[in-house]
């Protein structure tokens, strides 16, 4: 198929490209927690290469239900509605993309990049679920209050400006920038902006029921660092708080973040509520979640909603609003349903699972810990580094004393496989781990391995007086079982490593394999398309030099 | 450059020394390992390891372990790591004692609260902490034992459909030679075994293997341009002797590598580079001198129909060399 040279070259230009294509830096925002509480949107340029904790610096978790304390009933639906928990609390760690995920049927991990204080996160995770359901703000007392929290931030030196062309970086915090002129953002939907303008109401859009307001997402990093200002918290009206919701929605093409003004006191809280369940309502066919209260608080509930029929209430997790805040249609007792119009069933259970996470506690115990300073991480890197380089440098030394010409060939080759493989490794979203850095190291010394075989075959038919073009093509059609056979049991050990390795082991398998295959393309592709050039350049009466 | 070019040494008189040189240097490591245990991880024990940085250079191993008996902790194991500056401190969990799951956390805070109170808080740097459950380590027990069964299981499973059984067989014995003999080595420097070493005793096998395999392609070729009259001992010389050139440079490249991670790797990674350096020896040392002699041992007492036609089935250098 690849017989001609030039086809190979073209192979090979491909495979270098796409290498090289897959590890260009490219700039990733990540919206991370700063020091100081507030959110912020973080542009950062970097090589494409996922890096493990090991080498990061960070913490791993592994998260079990607590049933030393008695059992818990359902312990599955008990790990499901921690996982609601932890993800509701995501962005309270203050670190980038952090991982959580259910693990097997009884465990959550809990993967956190460069955090500092492995203390707090653990307490992050621990603490108990809070839920309460709250009324929003009926009387729009926070709009109204909306010049003053506007007057009480440009006394406080910032005012609204023209809105920079990359919004919402760090640095824009503090200075006199930000803020949306009217015209441009609002476009085709339906949401418009609060008439007077002003360093916060220019960011707040009207939502659809009392108390809701839509934020652009690309600035819910700057009001939530505004509305978290001694001076903006001394402006908002008494008794009342301003809420995230725990998802953007989307309206037309672009995605707010809703900002609810609720009031400080609570309906209901999780204590009150016995359980919940979705289901679908068999008159109209629509997705619900119905919900039992205690005896208790089916009382003051049915107290609450007989005052506040056709008020809204916002249900909230770790002060998280959950779903826009549905509508008190009637007087509510022990039993009730929340009617969630056109949405799927998923959804409906996902509110059922929030309502549950409130409800009943979920206590959960660290089974596993793994910490790695930032500096350890740090010198993880710079050593493996320093140790692949002279890895790479001592290969590169032997290879030219023992074979010369054909070892310039070899050396090249390894270039190639270096770039592939860590190209591959970018490609394939792998994890660079620590031992899969000392993996990739090792295989700088094994992968020169292919080439000579190659080329010691290579001398031997020489020996027997084959011509330079015999001896290239004998090297490489026998040499191949050889190298074939090998490796296959190299990439079947590698494979059970990363099905029963833990995470760096699972690097290390990922390196190895990726550089396996990089190393057999390297030798089979690149080497020979070199012997082939040679061959043709310097015809078939020179001598081969190996 | 050429190294043993054309070299016809008899290697495989070499299979006597090489069986002693390996009962010296097993029977003791494996007696040693029964009586002082494997240095599990605590990945393996269940328990708690610290790492810690010293900033302040009276810390040192005694200084740590008055800390922490003074804050109640007694047992624990504390070695410098890599630099005098580094401390590890271990407790492991006693396997037979009942544990509730929670002790490991608590004896990480109890290690940090013990040393923040003997010396300042600024004194020390954490630089890793593990904390393991015996639940969570009983199962990486179960999955390290999966792997390396399965990994050797399915290399296993390769040699015998690629290759005829006798061969296979061969390659085998040669693999649980370098099995037993790293077993040993990691007894003699009591090296800590992790999932990550454990790791590298699967790569070192795929490593040994490649050595044999290479070496029996040649012998399997070798085979097939035989003559009636041949014989087999001297076949198998000349193929290890065909092949020694490339076992020497690739181990030579490999070894260049394994040395420069263990030298310049940093002392977390440095159990994985040890046991790979002295995979590569062994490795190098299984293919060269117990390979062949076990495959002419099992055809001289199974011999096959390509070998049963040649002469020499005797463990002896025929007298014609």
């Amino acid at each position: 198929m690849f017989s001609t040279i030039r086809s190979r070259l073209i192979v090979i230009a491909i495979l270098v490209l796409v290498s090289l294509a897959s590890l260009i830096p490219r700039s990733v925002t990540v919206r991370e927690r700063g020091p100081d509480g507030a959110m912020r949107d973080v542009v950062t340029k970097r090589v494409p290469i996922k890096r493990g904790l090991d080498l990061l610096g960070g913490i791993h978790l592994a998260l079990e239900v607590d049933q030393s304390k008695g059992a818990v009933a359902n312990a599955s639906d008990a790990l499901d509605r921690a996982l609601t928990v932890i993800r509701s609390r995501v962005d309270e760690f203050g670190v980038a993309e952090p991982l959580i995920q259910r693990v097997g049927s009884d465990r959550i991990v809990v993967e956190l990049a460069g955090i500092t204080d492995p203390a707090r996160a653990k307490a992050i995770v621990e603490r108990s679920a809070f839920l309460e359901w709250r009324l929003t703000d009926m009387d729009n007392q926070f709009r109204e209050a909306l010049p003053a929290v506007d007057r009480a931030l440009i006394e406080a030196g910032i005012t609204a400006g023209e809105r920079p062309a990359q919004p919402s970086t760090i640095d824009q915090l503090l200075g006199a920038d930000t803020a949306a002129a009217g015209g441009d953002s609002v476009t085709a939907d339906t949401t418009q902006t609060l008439d007077r303008p002003g360093p916060l109401s220019t960011l707040l859009f009207n939502g659809s029921i009392p108390g809701e307001f839509l934020v652009p997402e690309e600035d819910f990093p700057r009001v939530d660092s505004l509305i978290r200002l001694p001076d903006v918290e001394r402006a908002i009206p008494r008794g009342l708080d301003l809420v995230w919701a725990a998802e953007p929605v989307s309206q037309g093409a672009r995605s707010y973040r809703p900002l609810y003004a609720v009031e400080r006191r609570s309906v209901l809280t999780g204590e009150q509520l016995q359980d919940a369940n979705a289901n679908i309502d068999p008159t109209s066919k629509q997705a619900i979640v119905t919900f039992t209260l205690t005896r208790a608080g089916g009382r003051r509930f049915a107290q609450e909603t007989r005052q506040h029929v056709n008020d809204f209430m916002a249900i909230m997790l770790d002060g998280r609003v959950f779903r826009q805040p549905p509508v008190i249609r009637s007087e509510i007792g022990r039993n009730g349903q929340i009617e969630l119009g056109s949405a799927s069933l998923q959804e409906a259970q996902d509110l059922a699972l929030v309502l549950r996470a409130g409800a009943l506690p979920a206590p959960l115990q660290i089974v596993e810990e793994r910490t790695v300073g930032p500096s350890l991480g740090r010198d993880s890197i710079r050593q493996g580094t320093r140790a692949g380089m002279v890895a790479g440098a001592l290969v590169i030394l032997i290879m030219l004393a023992y074979y010369r010409f054909a070892g310039i060939l070899a050396v090249s080759a390894l270039s190639f496989y270096a770039l592939f493989t860590i190209g591959g490794l970018a490609m394939f979203g792998a994890t660079l781990t620590l031992p899969g850095l000392a993996g990739f190291v090792l295989s700088l010394g094994m992968a020169v391995d292919a080439n000579v075989l190659i080329f010691e075959r290579m001398r031997e038919e020489l020996k027997l007086n084959k011509t330079p073009r015999l001896a290239v093509d004998a090297g490489f059609q026998h040499a191949m079982p050889a190298i074939i056979d090998a490796n296959v049991t190299t990439v079947i050990t590698a494979a059970f490593l990363f099905q029963f390795g833990t995470g760096p082991v699972k690097g290390f398998a990922v390196t190895l394999i990726v550089g396996i295959i990089a190393s057999v393309i390297t030798a089979v592709f690149v080497t020979k398309t070199f012997f082939l050039i040679w061959l043709q350049r310097r015809g078939p009466a020179k001598e081969l030099a190996i | 450059m050429r190294l043993f070019d054309n070299a016809q040494y008899n290697l495989m008189r070499g299979w006597k020394p090489a069986l002693i040189i390996t009962i010296l240097f097993a029977i003791p490591g494996l007696v040693l390992l029964g009586i002082r245990g494997l240095n599990s991880s605590i990945e393996f024990t269940g328990g708690t390891l610290i790492q810690l940085h010293a900033n302040d250079p009276a810390i040192n191993t005694a200084g740590i372990r008055s800390a922490l008996a003074a804050g109640g902790i007694v047992g624990a194991e504390i070695q410098t790591f890599g630099a005098p500056d580094e401390f590890v401190i271990r407790a492991r969990l006693d396997p037979r004692a009942e544990q509730s799951e929670s002790t490991t956390q608590e004896t990480r805070e109890a290690v940090r609260l013990a040393l923040t109170e003997t010396f300042s808080a600024e004194a020390f740097v954490i630089d890793r902490a593990e904390a393991v459950s015996p639940k969570v380590s009983g199962e990486l027990r179960e999955r390290a034992v999966l792997a390396l069964l399965m990994g050797f299981g399915a290399t296993f499973l390769v040699l015998w459909l690629r290759y005829e059984w006798r061969f296979g067989l061969a390659a085998i014995i040669a693999t649980l030679h370098d099995i037993v003999a790293t077993f040993a080595f990691v007894s003699y420097l009591n090296l800590e075994v992790s999932l990550v070493v454990l790791a590298a005793l699967l790569t070192l096998v795929g490593y040994s293997l490649n050595d044999t395999i290479v070496t029996f392609d040649r012998v399997r070729e070798n085979v097939k341009k035989s003559k009636r009259g041949d014989y087999f001992y001297n076949l198998l010389n000349r193929s290890i002797n065909e092949t020694l050139p490339r076992t020497v440079l690739t181990s030579g490249t490999t070894a260049a590598a394994t040395l420069a991670l263990l030298i310049l790797g940093g002392s977390v990674i440095r159990p994985f580079a040890w046991v790979m350096t002295f995979g590569i020896v062994t490795g190098t040392f299984s293919s060269i001198f117990i390979a062949s002699p076990v495959l002419l041992w099992i055809e001289r007492r199974w011999p096959s129909e390509d070998v049963k036609i040649m002469k020499g089935a005797g463990m002896a250098a025929p007298a014609t060399t």
